[in-house]
């Protein structure tokens, strides 16, 4: 399957080439442009960025694969990512993590049966602990998180589609009571 | 509360955001101040009068920084913003991003002045997908009213200000590792010398300065260096960001003086130890600090004073512990991280990390040898100093005060798993049901390759012990 950027998205590489002094130092941004595309980055994306930016292909898929938010294989229509670094572990994500599982029925690095969502538990850190536990579904930061907010978020999002609100709990929010923490 | 709030009044307000608000608030008046009234030298001067510290975790002095830079080699000089916040238990640099970007742009007109610079990059980690539309938006405002791009605020100065999206790597936090990855590379940390401000991005001169760094230098320039010195501690000038979460009921953002008691900033602004449990240890600086018990909270929050107790401010990411929590767990959840974010460039790093993390899952899944505390204190004083960036130092440090602050946690899990799963005393046993005879297999299995091994009663080391197969979750 070939790959070739649509005519907006090569405008925009073209752009971006103008504001680094090197043409590789636009090999991130190209890849995100490939991803936002294709939903993953395809060899044949690879080869047609290498082409655009005179790079080795094999430079190119060094780079895309030490970077981890760049996927090299189709995914669900949503990606969901859940932190399971040290605060929302402290807050109990290893329970979400396993109502995940249990919901989406497929483990983590999955995709559903209907092609709807992927999700995996990420070991960095968000930068969200404030909404620990929490996950990135799509752009959207969301927790809190617990068994009712996982579906009111997954089930209320598959009827009605979430415009990108942002999810920010303001300094002085007290969470709502207590997320089952892991027994050791 | 009648506490000061420098860069954090703003936060939660979504007015703030707009050009139009800030400019109404007194915005963009101190970089007009900075190109208008002050020679850039003097900028510099006072920034190091201020004492303001690079908030990205480091610490060192924002001016001694800028002052390496030289002026005199003919090429550009660059600004880099390090928004690539990554640290665990660290989002204030997100707060400050998604609330007062314009403050943020302002911050860099000033550095730009004070050093020279004409083009600055801002490097956003790609998971801030909100944060990075805000501060496009920011960007295009003040490129439309004209306060960026050819003539800054209409005065003979150009400053021209990109957004580069980072991929998900906590190395890339790391000022070389981030330069590397802003030109198209892998993040691999570069030996320094020679620094970034010699040779930097794109082989020019280069700051590097922390968002939340960057964002006081308003207040700096408007109401100079000595007043927001005298904000702090000594040495330490000036407010910060804390960003508080964990086991406590108002988890948030909260700007502090620097040298405000951590247990100030747990009882009184985050509410206490959510459930109302007792506190039993505290993360005081991110993943990478040196854990606190209950008993050392009183030590005033800044670099230096952390320092003195063997730890660090770092990026001011604070985790809150409660009693219940396991520490041993805790400590492999963050030893899981180093493993995977360790670039792979140093052994001493590459190895190390997943060492520790093995040897963490063997202890939990009753599988460790006795001795197995001093081994991974020997692994930290092997991953202590020995690598290219500070990623295997941060990875080191937490383990080895988890392990001397917390033994006897670790010597519980080594013994009560010992006792039951001790292989050498199950061998005796006459085994005879029938749910035995897999484990017997695999014994027996075991035991075949042992008899090429020199000593049988020796359990294989940490480095070759197998990943855990026996439903004990691992992280991934």
């Amino acid at each position: 399957m070939s790959f070739e950027f649509t005519r907006e998205r090569r405008e925009r590489l073209e752009s971006l080439l103008k504001i680094y002094p090197t043409r590789r130092a636009a090999l991130l941004p190209a890849l995100h442009l490939v991803q936002e595309q294709l939903g993953y980055v395809s060899p044949e994306g690879q080869e047609h960025v290498a082409r655009i930016l005179g790079l080795p292909v094999i430079d190119v898929h060094e780079v895309l694969t030490f970077y981890t938010l760049y996927r090299t294989r189709p995914m669900g229509r949503r990606h969901i990512r859940l932190c399971t670094s040290i605060s929302c572990w402290i807050r109990g994500c290893r329970g979400v993590q396993k109502y995940l599982e249990e919901k989406l029925e497929v483990a983590s690095g999955g995709t559903t049966a209907d092609g709807e969502y992927s999700w995996e538990a990420v070991q960095q850190c968000m930068g969200a602990c404030e909404l620990a536990p929490m996950m990135q579904v799509g752009d959207d930061y969301h927790g809190p998180l617990d068994r009712a907010e996982v579906d009111r978020i997954l089930d209320g999002e598959k009827s009605q589609e979430r415009n990108g609100r942002l999810e920010i709990a303001p300094p002085d929010r007290i969470p709502d009571g207590e997320t089952s923490r892991e027994e050791a | 509360m009648g506490r000061l709030r420098l860069i954090s009044r703003d936060f939660g307000n979504p007015q703030a955001r707009k050009l139009e608000y800030y400019r109404a608030h007194g915005g963009y008046q101190a970089a007009l101040k900075a190109l208008d009234e002050m020679a850039p030298k003097r900028i510099t001067e006072e920034v190091i009068k201020s004492n303001l510290r690079g908030l990205g975790g480091a610490g060192f002095p924002v001016g001694r920084k800028w002052s390496f830079v030289p002026s005199d080699t003919g090429k550009p000089i660059y600004l880099v913003v390090n928004a690539d916040e990554g640290e665990p238990g660290t989002f204030k640099d997100r707060y400050i991003m998604e609330w007062d970007p314009h403050r943020l742009l302002e911050g860099m007109i000033i550095c730009a002045r004070a050093v020279g610079i004409h083009t600055a990059y801002i490097y956003i980690r790609g998971e801030y997908v909100h944060p990075e539309r805000i501060l496009r938006e920011a960007i295009e405002e003040a490129y439309r009213e004209g306060i960026l791009g050819s003539r800054v605020l209409g005065r003979d100065f150009a400053l021209d200000v990109h957004m580069h999206v980072g991929a998900g790597a906590y190395i890339c936090g790391e000022e070389t590792g981030l330069l590397e990855s802003l030109e198209g590379k892998k993040g691999w940390p570069r030996l320094k010398p020679p620094f970034p401000a010699v040779v930097g991005a794109f082989g020019c001169p280069t700051v590097i300065n922390n968002v939340e760094s960057l964002t006081y230098l308003p207040h700096i320039v408007t109401h100079g260096g000595e007043w927001f010195a005298n904000l702090g501690s000594e040495r330490n000038g000036g407010l910060r960001l804390f960003s508080l979460s964990g086991d406590v009921k108002r988890p948030g953002v909260y700007e502090l003086p620097m040298g405000t008691p951590l247990r100030e900033l747990i009882y009184d602004c985050g509410g206490g130890i959510a459930g109302d449990k007792k506190l039993k240890a505290v993360i005081p600086g991110g993943s990478s600090a040196a854990v606190l018990t209950a008993d050392e909270i009183d030590v005033p929050l800044d670099f230096d004073h952390l320092a003195r107790i063997g730890s660090m401010l770092g990026s001011a990411g604070i985790v809150v512990m409660a009693e219940d929590v396991c520490m041993v767990e805790a400590m492999r959840v963050i030893s899981h991280f180093y493993a995977h974010e360790s670039c792979g460039q140093c052994t001493p790093c590459r190895e190390g990390t997943g060492w520790v993390a093995r040897t963490m899952d063997a202890i939990l899944a009753g599988r460790a040898p006795r001795r197995s505390v001093e081994d991974l204190l020997q692994i930290a004083d092997n991953m202590s100093g020995t690598s290219i960036c500070a990623l295997c130092d941060g990875a080191a440090m937490p383990l080895r005060s988890f392990l001397l602050k917390f033994r006897n946690e670790f010597d519980q899990r080594l013994e009560r798993r010992l006792s039951s799963t001790d292989r050498e005393r199950r061998l005796e046993r006459r085994v005879s049901r029938a749910d035995w005879e897999g484990r017997l297999e695999r014994r027996v299995s075991r035991a075949d390759q042992e008899r090429r091994l020199p000593s049988r009663a020796t359990p294989p080391p940490p480095p070759t012990a197998p990943k855990p197969q026996d439903g004990s979750d691992p992280i991934r």
